[in-house]
């Protein structure tokens, strides 16, 4: 075997923000020719120390290595000089330009602008590595895949030979996911070294060489892809084996509360987002939605919720309190919520929907109670005394009730909305994602607290990401795929493999136009 | 009719230069993603600087101008002044990351109050013993035309009759058409004004761009400015005559939908809405001019509402028009 | 290792209050500084005694410290109409229109209805309804498009200000007195039909006074209503808002129509307190300088009252020097603008903090 070379060499990278150390003197190599995967939990770092690679962030302290030179990588402009093209998670398109003006931005090739050579040269690359592209298509137009492909196009057409992919996969279909590993392979065929930020272990295994792994900022090692397995990878990862050993007691007396029949929703762009969608969800249990990211989980929330527009179907509300049946298609979301139905969606930025980051926990939790009563006036003691119970029994660290909560750190907003809802008592509580982000302990904070609404008889739906925690916290679970219903499932005696091939299931997810 | 066109056209072409400068400055500037409202202010700044210069000039000159001094002198003062505005403008908005709203409006006192402050002043400020401010010298050459051009009739009046500032106009609007859409700065530029991050992972210096794009902004605005009170007026300041121009050169941005080579026949629809009201009979209803008055206003607001309606992705303002970018915004 | 950048910004945390009003006082002082060698570069004059003059400008006689109070009033109130519609990002730079439409509106009552009423109250009432009927009409044009279609509301409003403006030359020469004047004159000069009412002898109490109360009551609705709440949480995230049940076009709209009528409350004070006539120019810019007010007071309006204050003097100020020191009055535009930017500029450094990194702690 010819000894390894480096493609790049991470010698004590460092980086703060305020008083937070996202990385603390990381230690991290990729071998040429390697594909290597970068894994972590949400917020151990992996972003961070990537985005000092390409430039976005500046480190602190530490020194890195291209080709085994020493380099200082001050801007995105000086990871291109080095050969480095990373694809960000959010993609850095402008929306107005074709997929040439996107992928030559930025370059100062020779000669004047010749957008039809470029478009060719676009061609030669897409067929070498086997890439499906229109170089005229406007980036408005295109699917969440074609963007990712012309993100890396982008970094091909550069020059790049070492590419840094940031959780390419969690917004790709899983036929789009096997296109995107033949191309990294193609890739990595012709002499590129690729780095793969993710946190699907699946994933690691089948495409990666080698797994190199971050936890709370710190580097905690790397191991041969070929000598790791889900249950080794997870170890390194959480710094202790998982058993969840969630408390999930038996369902009382459940009752459907909730049935969605023959639900069909369409986008703005008049895409298909939710395909005859039916199921229940009883009093007394906990209801989970799986699917890859994008499969329609926010669609049927907001959907339910009175936010999304809805083209067929009826959701039937069986009333605890009027015991009557409501269709709730067509009524304002203020009626719904005051109806019983509660929504914590927690979005990927945490505050986007749901919380006021500007103003403090009594704000927040205004935006229930808001319009209580017939005076003019808001009534701000109510809130208040709910912010200050909240502060108190989830332990939320905040300097007072009137701190912004956009300065509070993840876990405490989440904890915040989460709470929040529950505490409007409600019949019918919907939550998604609520455990993004979030340390272990704090994640047992909120699975508890579900659970126990649970046990007070209210019909609780669970929209998450980890099958693990959805196969032990849940009753039963509905899997989407590609906007449909893939299946219904009993959490107890299913398996992981067999959720798995629901949420992947081939056929019934055309993303028609 | 043709006689009615021949004494219209060249009118309206002239009403049209100042309006045509300031919407092309705006355009280079909002493409940068500056909602520069100070436009009016560094007009009048880029005016009183070009007076300011030939002022200097003509004093020191006593009745000799050399042609070369007399246009590059009031020229060059011109730019430099609005080229400060500009620089004000950037460090406030995109060094300081200030309200570019805000900003914008404080400039626009300030520039106007600057302009009519020393074009009021100047005489005093100086002690010279002229009685007003009318630099005919320097706008007769100003509004040199082709030696020829009179002879050669209708064609003449119509294209031959203005001053180099006119022409230059046309020139720096086609050019800036060319060089938002053929070149590869056009590129970077349109990208910054759309989405800064994704400008800055592509290598673009986004705070470069927008403090170079917004600065010639201000200098192709300020010209205009020269060219009223040097082409237009004959040299002669007085104050808050050049009026509400400015708006009027961000009410074009709007209406020629971010567009400068069609600002050079929109200016000209724009002139000439303006001075319309001259040429229809109203009787005695001298009141109805001040409706027409009203015309390049009311169809613009009816072009941003059209274009809001058909809701043409192309056609929207630069989506990150009016933001100021901060790369580790967290 | 090289460091290449020399100090980094970081947004800061919140700055405590007194230190954040240290900061714009420095750099209210710096500007001062700035506009005082200005003027002894420009004009040879000794800043101190400039100072002076501006203060007795603004406060020397009784009469003075009436007019400063009136354009204080004029001032606030614009700059509270505009409030409302910041707090929820909606940039309505139109004041100018809404305060000429409303003024517009006061007049045509008052010229048409002179022969037809001859109650002062009834007048008033109904020079008060067509005010407000017609700046509320202003601001919901804007308000109905964005939230339909979202229309860029900045242009939007900046087109309808010079439409108001127009309508007013048009109406001007329409009523012009006497004919051929090319103005309107003292409307109703001999009846003072319409006329706001002097109060313990002072004319300008009465429009002083309904601002003030103004002043209490926008402060109250933005901080403890309902529509207050909602118009913070609009302007945070649209989104949120319509998760918390919040109408937002409704509200957009209701709180333009708000703007707008309280614009043209302030036109009617115009015409029917102060001025009693109708110009182009009453409106005098105001309505893009409330913008400022309102913006550097940070949409709070009690502080909006020491902001409009600050403009207010600057501009009487300047006028007392130029004509005591025979300079231009514009030379009050230039001293706003150059004590706005220092104000504009400072407010960096309330919100961020620069860290050299030479300095910064080991980790």
């Amino acid at each position: 075997m010819e000894p390894v070379k480096n493609a790049v060499k991470m010698v004590g990278l460092t980086k703060h923000f305020g008083s937070v150390v996202a990385n603390n003197a990381i230690n991290l190599e990729l071998h040429e020719g390697e594909i290597l995967s970068l894994l972590g939990e949400n917020g151990s770092g992996k972003t961070t120390l990537m985005n000092m690679l390409s430039g976005i962030y500046y480190p602190d302290a530490g020194q890195i290595y291209i080709h085994d030179k020493p380099v200082t990588i001050g801007s995105p402009k000086d990871a291109f000089a080095n050969g480095i093209g990373m694809i960000h998670q959010h993609y850095k398109l402008v929306d107005v330009f074709t997929a040439t003006e996107n992928i030559i931005l930025g370059l100062n090739e020779k000669g004047r602008l010749n957008l039809k050579e470029a478009g060719r040269k676009i061609k030669e690359i897409s067929n070498k590595y086997g890439f499906e592209i229109n170089p005229e298509q406007k980036v408005y137009d295109m699917s969440v895949s074609q963007k990712q492909t012309v993100e890396i196009i982008k970094v091909l057409y550069r020059g790049a030979d070492i590419l840094i992919l940031d959780e390419p996969t969690a917004v790709l279909t899983p036929q789009e996911t096997d296109k995107l590993f033949a191309v990294m392979r193609n890739m990595q065929k012709d002499g590129k070294s690729i780095i793969i930020i993710t946190h699907k272990l699946h994933e690691v295994l089948e495409v990666s060489d080698r797994v190199a792994i971050l936890r709370k900022g710190e580097y905690i090692g790397d191991v041969l892809t070929k000598d790791a397995d889900q249950q080794s990878l997870t170890d390194m990862m959480v710094g202790r084996t998982v058993s969840l050993n969630i408390n999930r007691p038996e369902p009382v007396d459940p009752k459907p509360r909730l049935e969605v029949k023959g639900l069909t929703v369409y986008d703005e762009l008049g895409v298909k987002r939710l395909d005859d969608i039916n199921f229940t969800a009883y009093s007394g249990e906990i209801l989970g939605i799986a699917g890859i990211a994008g499969s329609g989980q926010r669609e049927l929330l907001e959907s339910i919720s009175g936010l999304y527009p809805i083209a067929e179907g009826e959701i039937v509300y069986h009333n605890p309190k009027s015991e009557k049946d409501e269709n709730l298609v067509g009524m304002d979301p203020m009626t719904i919520t005051k109806a019983g139905i509660s929504m914590a969606f927690v979005p990927e930025d945490r505050l986007g929907m749901g919380l006021v980051g500007s103003m403090g926990m009594t704000g927040n939790m205004m935006l229930r109670s808001w319009r209580n009563g017939k005076s003019f006036f808001v009534d701000k003691k109510a809130p208040e005394q709910l912010a200050n119970e909240i502060w108190r029994d989830l332990e939320v660290v905040t300097p007072s009730t009137n701190f912004p909560v956009r300065r509070m750190s993840g876990g405490n907003v989440q904890k915040v909305l989460v709470g929040r809802e529950i505490a409007q008592n409600p019949a019918v509580l919907m939550t998604a994602y609520a455990v993004r982000g979030l340390d272990i302990n704090t994640s047992y904070t909120i699975y508890n607290l579900l659970t126990a609404e649970k046990m007070k008889g209210v019909a609780v739906i669970y929209v998450g990401e980890d099958l693990d925690v959805l196969l032990e916290l849940c009753d039963r679970l509905v899997v989407l795929c590609g906007g449909k219903v893939s299946g219904v499932v009993d959490a107890r005696t299913t398996n992981k493999r067999d959720v798995g091939v629901l949420m992947t299931r081939v056929g019934g997810n055309e993303h028609e136009k | 009719m043709f006689e009615f066109l021949i004494s219209f056209i060249p009118r309206a072409v002239m009403q049209s230069i100042p309006l045509l400068y300031g919407s092309t400055g705006e355009i280079l500037t909002e493409k940068s993603g500056n909602l520069n409202l100070g436009i009016p202010g560094i007009m009048y700044v880029g005016a009183i600087s070009g007076v300011i210069g030939a002022f200097f000039y003509e004093q020191s000159a006593g009745g000799n101008l050399v042609p070369f001094f007399a246009i590059t002198i009031p020229f060059l003062s011109s730019l430099l002044g609005s080229l400060l505005m500009g620089l004000l403008y950037c460090f406030l908005t995109v060094t300081l990351r200030a309200n570019q709203n805000v900003t914008g409006l404080a400039m626009t006192t300030f520039g106007v109050g600057f302009g009519n402050f020393f074009g009021g002043s100047l005489i005093k400020l100086t002690g010279s013993e002229v009685p007003s401010i009318a630099l005919s010298a320097t706008s007769n050459f100003f509004r040199a035309t082709l030696p020829f051009s009179e002879n050669l009739g209708w064609f003449g009046q119509i294209f031959l009759s203005y001053g180099f500032l006119a022409y230059l106009a046309i020139i720096i609007a086609l050019l800036t058409a060319f060089l938002l859409r053929k070149t590869r700065t056009g590129l970077h530029l349109r990208a910054v004004g759309e989405s800064p991050a994704t400008a800055d992972a592509a290598g673009i210096n986004v705070v470069r761009y927008k403090y170079l794009f917004t600065c010639l902004g201000s200098m192709i605005a300020g010209l205009g400015g020269l060219y009223y009170v040097m082409d237009y007026a004959n040299g002669v300041w007085s104050n808050n005559a050049f009026g509400d121009r400015g708006w009027l050169a961000i009410a074009l941005v709007i209406f020629t939908i971010w567009r400068p080579n069609v600002s050079v026949l929109a200016s000209i629809l724009f002139g000439g809405l303006y001075i319309l009201y001259l040429y229809i009979p109203t009787g005695t209803q001298f009141a109805v001019k001040e409706l027409y008055k009203m015309l390049p206003y009311v169809v613009t607001l009816f072009v941003l509402i059209i274009v809001s309606l058909r809701k043409k992705r192309e056609d929207q303002p630069p989506a990150s028009l009016g933001l100021h970018y901060f790369r580790e915004e967290r | 290792m090289k460091n290449k950048a020399l100090f980094h910004i970081a947004r800061r945390g919140e700055l405590p209050w007194l230190k954040a009003w240290l900061i714009r006082g420095a750099a209210i002082l710096l500007a001062l500084l700035v506009c005082s060698l200005l003027m002894v570069l420009v004009t040879g004059l000794n800043p101190f005694d400039v100072y002076a003059t501006m203060a007795y400008g603004v406060f020397g006689t009784a009469r003075k410290t009436w007019v400063t109070f009136q354009k204080l009033a004029v001032l606030l109130g614009i700059s509270l109409a505009v409030t409302p519609a910041f707090k929820m990002r909606f940039w309505n730079i139109g004041a100018e229109g809404q305060v000429m439409i409303g003024a517009l509106a006061c007049a045509a009552v008052m010229i048409t209805l002179s022969g037809v009423i001859t109650s002062n109250v009834v007048m008033i009432l109904l020079m008060f309804i067509a005010s407000l009927a017609a700046g509320a009409l202003w601001g919901f044009l804007p308000a109905f498009f964005k939230s339909r279609w979202n229309t860029n509301e900045t242009l939007f409003t900046l087109m309808m200000n010079y439409i108001a403006i127009q309508l007013c030359a048009f109406f001007i020469i329409l009523w012009e007195n006497p004919k051929g004047a090319g103005q309107i004159g003292i409307i109703n000069a001999k009846t003072e039909l319409g006329w706001l009412p002097s109060l313990a002898g002072q004319q300008y109490l009465i429009p002083i006074l309904v601002v003030a109360i103004l002043t209490v009551l926008l402060y109250v609705y933005l901080k403890y209503s309902k529509h207050g709440y909602e118009i913070s949480v609009v302007g945070e995230s649209e989104r949120t808002a319509r998760y918390a049940g919040i109408k937002v076009e409704r509200v957009i709209v209701r709180t333009m129509v708000l703007s707008g009528a309280i614009c043209g409350l302030v036109g009617m004070l115009l015409v029917g307190g102060t001025d009693h006539t109708l110009t182009t120019t009453l409106a005098g810019g105001r309505g893009f300088t409330a913008v400022m007010v309102s913006w550097l007071a940070k949409f709070n309006p009690i502080g909006m009252i020491f902001t409009s204050f600050l403009l207010v003097f600057l501009q009487l100020g300047a006028k007392e020097i130029a004509s005591v020191f025979f300079l231009n009055e514009s030379f009050a535009d230039i001293l706003t603008g150059v004590i706005l930017f220092f104000i504009i500029g400072c407010e960096f450094f309330i919100n961020y903090k620069i860290e050299f990194l030479k300095i910064s702690k080991e980790a």
